[in-house]
């Protein structure tokens, strides 16, 4: 699944928050928003968001999925493109949403509602064209894609253009970045030992780069790499690429 | 009971009452052994990397996996149809077709073949179905001697233990573990590592037993429904000595392999052996479409076909489902699954391990029986990504969780319902109260955020979390408070 | 167990039938016939297997020191096939050449001797295929189908003219599902296995070296 553009260049935009960003990393999301505002949109942030409904059906819980997917759809009614800094509620939103309702009556409505689904940074560079002058120190940094932003959003490459264009970040390559770090939600507290194991693999990946922060587009990642990172007392921070954009860019929102 | 379970109440013979949901404790021990890790790691790593060089074209590859998704499509659309037109074209050709339904009528097919023609000695080509009705310790029980001719399955069956892959049995032992296997096992032979004399002595081992075989017994990779021939890919030559030396060739085979015409192949084996190993080709392609003819100098007399059920039909019952059946068992999803690459296969304790055996056990077997198998994914999509016929697997994992917790009306899955329970009904009412009330969310949100980080690590699921990770801190305001505060719109 | 027929056959029927999807159009990458030598060959030998290029008319005169080179002294042959009566024309002249023993009896009279005695096979084959580097065999009454196969040494005899690009294209050309035979090969170089630690070993059943004339014209 891929985006397709926008029909034109939109004058207000949507955002979804998502609910991990909204306890844990409400930096990332208000940088993400001042992003879209500083290119000139009018960024809507409709309060009665929650969240995307994944946890529950990615449990098996379809019927929860579908009641939290409808609250979300009647929280945004109008026909502006929604941003979302996660691949991962993205493809939520973009390719699970058409499953949850096919063969129902609410299916056309929700293929509509999918079709104007974004994940922020293929947002940033196919829509709006961004360019950001970095104001920042020379650091040196490696790139984290979520599983769902490379395999359901298709994006894989927007990011790093993003950190490419960036005249004092040096990106390095993960040699492991299509690899998942083994978040997967609530895998990672039902099955610890595997999610441990995954994370600590992922870890080690990606201080084989030299780099000591590692940069994603998904707070859920971040969250496993940084606190196992954290935890084994190694040194490697973590930033959402909203926030690191937003930082490099014009300092702490 | 209704109509559906009637379909092979046993699938293998270890199976059915057996429940093996113990995958979550299982883990951890294959996780401490450094050198299964490493074993695994490096072999995964080895075929990942082979099989990105096959598929270096992504507009080449995308076009051959529709066609080859395609033809696997079409035959399951089709397939009482077409596995009648094969039963007709087979028996034409003078191969003898058996059905059964479950493991023990396949096994005793099988038997009564054997019985018929006298034969006590039999030379096995590898084959995933023939673990799955656990042919060999049934025709053990009943004075057969069958003798694995497989490398690698030959080096499992002398160990005594099952397969931990499906194309690479026994990628999980170590060239130290198998020369002592064979300087125990093999007559005459010295305790040594060197690949090419172990591999010398298994071929001076299993000649004898090809020149003794009473019977061949095999699997079928494609059974083409318009020629009725049967289609067997191979490196090392076993299979084909299986359906050629002894005097009585029998293929056991689910009904799901079966495709509709010729034409079918080559695009599926252009996937199969590029997707499993990274070759373009394997060494030999084996297309028998009948016993020895009157004039010809050898081949069996006699070749018989087992389509086997065990539980395939019921799959196929649902829609969604049955996309399973579409499987070529080309291992594709176990080498790229970052779960099957840390506690390889003998965790998952089916005949079928990683995402294809975690989509397929539990429909064969029963999700009771699978217990918390469809939960041990990441959900991370590496195995739909590869699959070479666009096999749906982490959907599909999704669909099973739901038949786990929510059966259907019509129980789709044998065993459904299985990881219900009230305590995670409530959780998940509670969640859906929550989210599904923004006022409500709106209190709890911000109620974490000036209190939720005086919540133990104690807590179950924190717990869990914090035992590898830092326990993660709730930010004093929540970004509803901050975009409001940001001058940002409501509306 | 026709009743396990029914029952079967009457499930899959109950089931709701999904709509047979169309086959998209595919075809693997055209070879060009002045490549297809040069692919042939390579795909053949990035897989331990040998290949030379010979004049049609001399092969049996060049296999000859070939295989007296690698020890080999007994060397199975079809008598009634045009290789197998080349060899017979050419061979029993030549003092290096090796030992011709014909598969000219059912496999029951020859078993032991085929299983372990014999160095060598020479066959013929319909041709090959460059895509994949493989030699097309359609085993016949004359030219059995364990001669490619028991022996630790198969030469195949490949007419350059026969080399096609793909499979997928010999099939449809030849209209193979018009009429198989009783057995048609597909074989790409030794026999191989990499079941010991991923290392590759070869002749683990079949033969272990696979040694694959071009006759050229």
């Amino acid at each position: 699944m891929t985006h397709s553009l926008p029909p034109h260049r939109p004058d207000t935009v949507y955002f979804f928050g998502t609910c991990l960003i909204d306890l844990f990393y409400p930096q990332a999301g208000l940088a993400g928003m001042e992003l879209l505002r500083r290119a000139g949109l009018r960024v809507v942030f409709p309060p009665a968001q929650t969240c995307c409904g994944q946890p529950a059906r990615n449990n098996g819980y379809m019927d929860e999925a579908r009641a939290i997917a409808l609250r979300q759809m009647e929280a945004f009614p109008q026909d502006w493109p929604i941003v979302v800094p996660s691949g991962s509620c993205a493809g939520m939103m973009r390719v699970h949403y058409p499953q949850l309702f096919a063969g129902r009556p609410e299916a056309p409505q929700v293929g509509a509602f999918a079709a104007r689904v974004y994940e922020l940074t293929w947002f940033l560079v196919h829509v709006l064209d961004l360019k950001l002058e970095d104001k920042g120190e020379p650091v040196t940094v490696t790139w984290h894609g979520s599983c769902s932003a490379q395999r359901e959003m298709g994006v894989v490459d927007e990011p790093k253009r993003l950190l490419r264009s960036l005249t004092n970040v040096t990106l390095v390559e993960n040699p492991r970045e299509t690899e998942c770090c083994g978040f997967g939600g609530t895998f990672s507290v039902k099955q610890p030992e595997v999610s441990a194991a995954m994370v600590s693999d992922k870890v080690a990946a990606l201080e084989s780069t030299g780099a000591r922060h590692v940069v994603s587009g998904d707070c859920g990642c971040l969250m496993n790499i940084t606190g196992a990172a954290a935890k084994a007392r190694r040194d490697l921070t973590g930033s959402h690429i909203a926030e690191f954009l937003w930082e490099r860019s014009h300092g702490r929102p | 009971m209704d109509a559906h379970n009637s379909a092979g109440q046993t699938h293998g013979i270890n199976s059915a009452h057996k429940p093996r949901g113990d995958f979550t404790a299982r883990a951890p021990a294959a996780l401490a052994n450094p050198t299964l890790r490493a074993n695994f790691r490096r072999a995964m790593d080895g075929l990942m990397t082979k099989r990105a060089a096959q598929f270096a074209d992504r507009d080449a590859w995308t076009a051959l996996r529709a066609r080859g998704a395609a033809a696997r499509a079409n035959a399951l659309a089709r397939l009482p149809e077409l596995l009648e037109r094969l039963e007709d074209r087979c028996t034409a050709n003078g191969i003898r077709v058996h059905w059964a339904e479950t493991a023990a009528e396949a096994n005793a097919i099988v038997l009564a073949i054997l019985r018929e023609a006298g034969a006590t000695r039999v030379i096995k080509g590898k084959s995933m179905v023939s673990e799955e009705i656990g042919l060999n310790h049934h025709l053990e029980a009943h004075g057969v001697t069958a003798v694995e001719s497989d490398l690698g399955e030959y080096i499992i069956q002398l160990a005594g233990e099952a397969p931990s892959h499906i194309v690479m049995p026994c990628i999980h032992k170590n060239k130290a573990e198998i020369a002592q296997l064979f300087a125990e096992n093999i007559p005459g032979q010295p305790y040594t590592e060197d690949v090419d004399s172990l591999t010398a002595a298994a071929r001076r081992a299993l000649r004898q037993r090809f020149a003794a075989a009473e019977a061949g017994i095999s699997g079928v990779n494609f059974a083409v429904a318009e020629t009725g021939t049967l289609v067997l890919i191979e490196n090392e030559g076993n299979g084909r000595l299986s359906t050629t030396l002894p005097p009585l060739h029998i293929a056991v085979t689910g009904i799901e392999k079966v495709v509709e015409r010729l034409d079918d192949v080559p695009p599926l084996l252009a996937l199969l052996p590029r997707s499993a190993t990274g070759q373009a080709i394997t060494t030999y392609v084996n297309m028998i479409s009948g016993p020895r003819k009157p004039d010809e100098k050898d081949g069996p007399r006699e070749v018989h076909l087992v389509l086997y059920d065990g539980g395939r039909s019921r799959v196929y019952d649902d829609a969604e489902l049955r996309d399973t059946l579409r499987c070529i068992r080309c291992g594709a999803c176990m080498n790229h699954c970052p779960v099957y690459a840390r506690v390889g296969g003998h965790t998952y304790r089916f005949v079928y391990p990683g995402p294809i055996g975690k989509i397929l056990s539990p429909q064969l077997e029963g999700l009771d029986c699978a217990g918390d198998q469809p939960f041990a994914s990441s959900l991370c999509g590496a195995c739909s990504e590869v699959c070479p016929v666009q096999i749906p697997l982490a959907d599909i994992l999704v669909r099973l969780r739901q038949e786990a917790v929510r059966p259907s009306a019509t129980p789709a899955v044998k065993g459904g319902g299985s990881q219900a329970g009230l305590a995670a009904d409530l959780g998940w009412a509670g969640w859906r109260l929550v989210y599904g009330h923004p006022a409500l969310y709106a209190l709890v949100s911000r109620l974490l955020a000036r209190l939720g980080n005086l919540i133990p690590a104690s807590v179950p699921m924190l717990r869990q979390w914090t035992r590898f990770r830092t326990k993660p801190r709730f930010a004093a305001r929540t970004l509803h408070e901050l975009a409001a505060r940001g001058g940002f719109d409501r509306e | 167990m026709s009743d396990a027929r029914a029952r079967i056959l009457a499930r899959l029927r109950a089931a709701r039938p999904s709509i047979p999807p169309a086959r998209p159009d595919w075809a693997p990458p055209a070879i060009p016939p002045a490549e297809r030598l040069a692919r042939f060959t390579a795909m053949l030998e990035a897989v331990h297997a040998e290949v030379h290029a010979v004049p049609a008319a001399a092969w049996p005169a060049h296999l000859a020191p070939l295989l007296a080179a690698k020890g080999v002294r007994t060397v199975l042959a079809a008598p009634a096939t045009w290789a197998g009566k080349a060899l017979a024309a050419d061979w029993p002249s030549r003092p290096d050449a090796p030992h011709l023993v014909a598969y000219d009896q059912p496999v029951e009279a020859l078993k032991d001797r085929l299983v372990a005695g014999i160095d060598a096979a020479v066959t013929t084959t319909l041709g090959g295929i460059a895509e994949t580097g493989s030699l097309v065999l359609w085993p016949t009454p004359d030219e059995p189908r364990l001669m490619s196969l028991l022996p630790p040494i198969h030469v195949a005899l490949v007419d350059e003219a026969a080399i096609t690009d793909t499979l997928a294209g010999l099939v449809a050309a030849a209209n193979w599902a018009a009429a198989m035979p009783t057995n048609a090969l597909l074989i790409s170089g030794p026999s191989k296995t990499a079941d010991i630690e991923q290392t590759l070993a070869y002749g683990v059943h079949g033969p272990k070296e696979l040694v694959v004339l071009v006759l050229t014209r």
